[in-house]
């Protein structure tokens, strides 16, 4: 059966094929559809989006170590927070196959930084495959739950966000579900306790089991050289080896699909048939690095190929570089065009709050999620923004710096909250610290498509759960001082806020509503301009609505505009009536 | 060696607008009519902000064997933008007399808006000034359809005329990918987009 799938498409077939029991993740783009999709086999498989992807790859663990097969999804920064247990699992080892996707962003599509995490895969001494399609996603996966179990190794399979993203023509045979067996649990506590006498144990058998990984990949079939023509060789993996057949189509090139550990002794060979070895890998020159310290000679181009998506373009210019002929003319974009930078969106209820940490001078401490465009201009309501979960530790360090500014804020989301700022909060209470703590808390992950999460009220598959109350937790921990507000309310937003910012000790303000794109607007009301009334003071444009937008020039020298508001998009929010002096906007019905 | 010598022709789609103009939908449709065409297709997208109001840009690929997801820069055979701005900022990506298909419509950017930055000039006259431009009514076109929401699927039509594989397929597409009650609006829609092409 054909199919056109994306490879998050394609990872959930196989998941499901492969007959995986347990699948756990945590969102982050360019991943989080492979959970969205792998809950359609609901049935088969038990999923769940967990609270952290820490918490997601301890979930892998338990499946693992109970003998079912067990897949988990996360962003290649997800990897950084689920470190901690997956490098004493590699000791332990699999028992069931346990599969880790892990989807790495070059060009920082939607993502804080270029991490690319192949050298996670050797640190922790995994198997890492790098799929270059949809078709090669599933069938590694497939055959990483295999090779899991026969090593007993975590399997890490890395796409990156064109590959994630990508659909292409996907065989998934007949489709059906293949059932593995669940192998009987035995507890063994030489084997799944990692205490050091324990851990020194493992780690030779770590040891023995990366050897038996190097003579793995030298045979597997998805390492292997397309022959061709010329003297020049490439080594490729992932994406960049479908740049390089369009690019140089003749070229025989040495294809790596299984590339931790990489097939040395293969491309050893395959070196010797060309004159010159070019790597072309996306992001670090992790393979690369490896072929030279194995003695093989590697050829390292002027051409910059390591920060950012490769594409054709730019292994078009490796290709003058390398023939020794002019670049490729590129056509030139039009210039003078005004950019379309993501907004906080008509009526968010993110808005009002960044407005007032503005007007109040407030240092903010930022996080991770749609609330991270009150950064931007006019808004630009925000001073640093580290990682998920950081703002709360960020404010805390610059407290304890002796900033000068006594109003230092920490604002994240709710699924930021519960994923790592739930720690950081107890730190203040614990420590006694005077910032600030500011939940804008909207029951959903917005930023990455609405996924539930604990304050949603509902899980993954939709069965209610308790929507967990954020000022409760805030108590719960100690906090004297902690304040519910609605979001659209500005007069009380500044007034709380202030109180709080200014009152010397702990406080936490949770900013509670609704995310405007994931609950029907009640839509009673819209605003409205009165253009007699409205001075063209520019005061509603500050506030960064996408739907107030320029109206009529004030006078002939044009340079100031009335306000005009777009009623097809138009919530009927009411901040702008609200920063208006001259009382020219109203809601109407 | 270059792709233009690449023993099979590729034929090369690039779709852009702003999110929310239901580019994703359109870019599923086409690969979806061309692989039951019978082509090797990939279909590449990156919408990770499409939501709050970002550029979108979506690349369909066909023919015997697709290889790079990603349309070499200059490459791009038909050139679809769903508003005018965003045809302007892709223009490059097309090949030099290729087809440019454009929703006449205008999405001003919040940056300009609230004056954060100065409006682009002469929009008419630089969009003119490529030669395969096609500017199609397709807002009007939706509302006739029955539902503006369906102008998409207008341009969608337009596009169906300019590709080298039958209606049926799209039909066939169509009819997987778009929920019963919505097929009748839809297929009315494409209709008049396919009329609208000589
Ligand atoms: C460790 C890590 N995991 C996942 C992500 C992807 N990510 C970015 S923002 C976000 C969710 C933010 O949700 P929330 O805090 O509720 O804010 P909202 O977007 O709803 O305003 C996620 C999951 C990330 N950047 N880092």
């Amino acid at each position: 059966m054909k199919k056109l799938l994306s490879a998050n498409q394609a990872i959930a077939w196989a998941a499901y094929r492969a007959g995986c029991r347990v699948a756990a993740a945590y969102p982050g783009t360019p991943s989080t559809e492979i959970m969205e999709h792998i809950a359609e086999f609901a049935g088969a498989i038990n999923c769940e989006w967990s609270v952290n992807e820490k918490v997601a790859m301890e979930i892998g663990i338990g499946a693992s170590l109970a003998g079912t097969r067990a897949l988990v999804a996360m962003k290649h920064v997800g990897l950084n927070v689920a470190m901690d247990p997956l490098m004493t699992f590699t000791y332990i080892g699999a028992i069931g196959g346990m599969v880790i996707i892990n989807a790495d962003d070059p060009s920082l599509h939607s993502s804080q930084n270029e991490q690319d995490n192949r050298s996670l895969a050797k640190f922790a001494k995994c198997l890492l495959f790098e799929p270059a399609d949809s078709q090669e996603a599933y069938d590694m996966v497939c055959a990483g739950f295999e090779l899991s179990e026969k090593y007993q190794v975590p399997v890490i399979v890395r796409t990156t966000t064109r590959t994630a993203h990508t659909s292409t023509v996907v065989d998934i045979g007949s489709g059906e579900r293949s059932e593995t067996p669940v192998i009987p649990y035995v507890k063994n506590a030489q084997r799944n306790v990692a205490v050091p006498a324990h851990g020194r144990l493992m780690r030779f058998a770590v040891e023995k089991r990366s050897q038996a990984l190097r003579a793995l990949t030298e045979e597997s079939p998805f390492n292997r050289a397309d022959s061709g023509t010329g003297d020049i060789g490439f080594v490729a993996s992932g994406v960049a080896y479908q740049y390089v057949k369009e690019v140089f189509p003749t070229a025989p090139v040495f294809k790596v699909g299984l590339s931790y550990p990489p097939p040395l002794e293969k491309i050893r060979a395959f070196a010797a048939g060309v004159q010159r070895l070019v790597v072309i890998e996306e992001s670090d020159p992790v393979l690369a690095e490896q072929i030279r310290a194995a003695g093989i000679p590697v050829v390292e181009p002027k051409t910059e190929l390591h920060m950012m998506e490769l594409d054709p373009v730019r292994l078009g210019a490796l290709r003058a570089e390398l023939l020794g002929t002019p670049p490729p003319p590129t056509a030139q974009p039009e210039t003078g065009l005004p950019v379309r930078p993501p907004v906080l969106c008509s009526g968010c209820s993110h808005r009002g709050a960044f407005h007032i940490l503005a007007k109040l001078k407030a240092t903010v401490c930022g996080d991770i999620g749609c609330y991270t465009l009150g950064s931007a201009p006019p808004l630009s309501a925000m001073d640093t923004c580290v990682c998920m979960g950081a703002a709360i530790g960020t404010a805390i360090g610059m407290r304890k710096a002796g900033l000068p500014n006594q109003r230092i804020a920490a604002v994240m989301g709710d699924s930021t909250f519960f994923h790592s700022g739930m720690t950081g909060l107890l730190d203040v209470a614990y420590n006694n610290i005077p910032i600030t703590v500011m939940v804008f808390d909207n029951r959903i992950t917005a930023m990455t498509g609405h996924q539930e999460n604990p304050g949603s009220g509902h899980t993954l598959l939709g069965v209610e759960s308790p929507a967990v109350n954020i000022a409760d937790i805030a108590r719960t921990f100690g906090i004297q001082r902690v304040h519910e507000v609605e979001p659209y309310d500005l007069a009380n937003l500044e007034k709380v806020f202030k109180e709080c910012l200014d009152c010397g000790e702990p406080a936490v303000v949770v900013v509670r509503g609704p995310c405007v794109l994931h609950v029907k607007w009640a839509g009673k009301y819209i605003n409205t301009v009165d253009e007699v009334k409205c001075t063209a003071c520019g005061s509603c444009f500050r506030i960064g609505c996408p739907t107030i937008v320029r109206g009529a020039p004030k006078d002939a020298n044009g340079r100031l505009f009335k306000a005009k508001i777009d009623p097809q998009f138009c919530t009927g929010c009411n901040l702008c009536a609200q920063v208006c002096k001259f009382g020219a906007i109203s809601p109407v019905k | 060696m270059t792709s233009s010598t690449f023993p099979d022709k590729l034929f090369n789609v690039t779709l852009v607008g702003v999110g929310g103009q239901g580019i994703l939908l359109t870019s599923d449709i086409l690969a979806m009519a061309a692989m039951h065409a019978g082509y090797d297709v990939k279909k590449s997208e990156v919408h990770g902000m499409s939501q709050r109001g970002g550029s979108v840009i979506s690349q369909v690929r066909f023919g015997t064997r697709v290889h790079s997801p990603i349309i070499p820069t200059g490459e791009t055979d038909i050139l679809v933008s769903f508003e005018r701005l965003e045809a302007l900022r892709w223009a490059h990506l097309a090949r030099p007399g290729a087809k440019i298909l454009v929703n006449n419509m205008d999405r001003i950017p919040v940056t300009v808006s609230s004056g954060l930055q100065p409006a682009a000039q002469n929009v008419d006259e630089r969009l003119a000034a490529y030669p395969g431009l096609i500017l199609l009514a397709a807002n009007e076109l939706a509302v006739q359809a029955g539902n503006l929401r369906t102008a998409n699927v207008v341009v969608m039509g337009a596009l169906a005329k300019l590709v080298p594989f039958g209606e049926d397929h799209w039909q066939a597409a169509m009819r997987e990918r778009i929920p019963a009650q919505l097929l009748d609006v839809n297929l009315r829609a494409f209709a008049l987009g396919y009329a609208a092409i000589a």
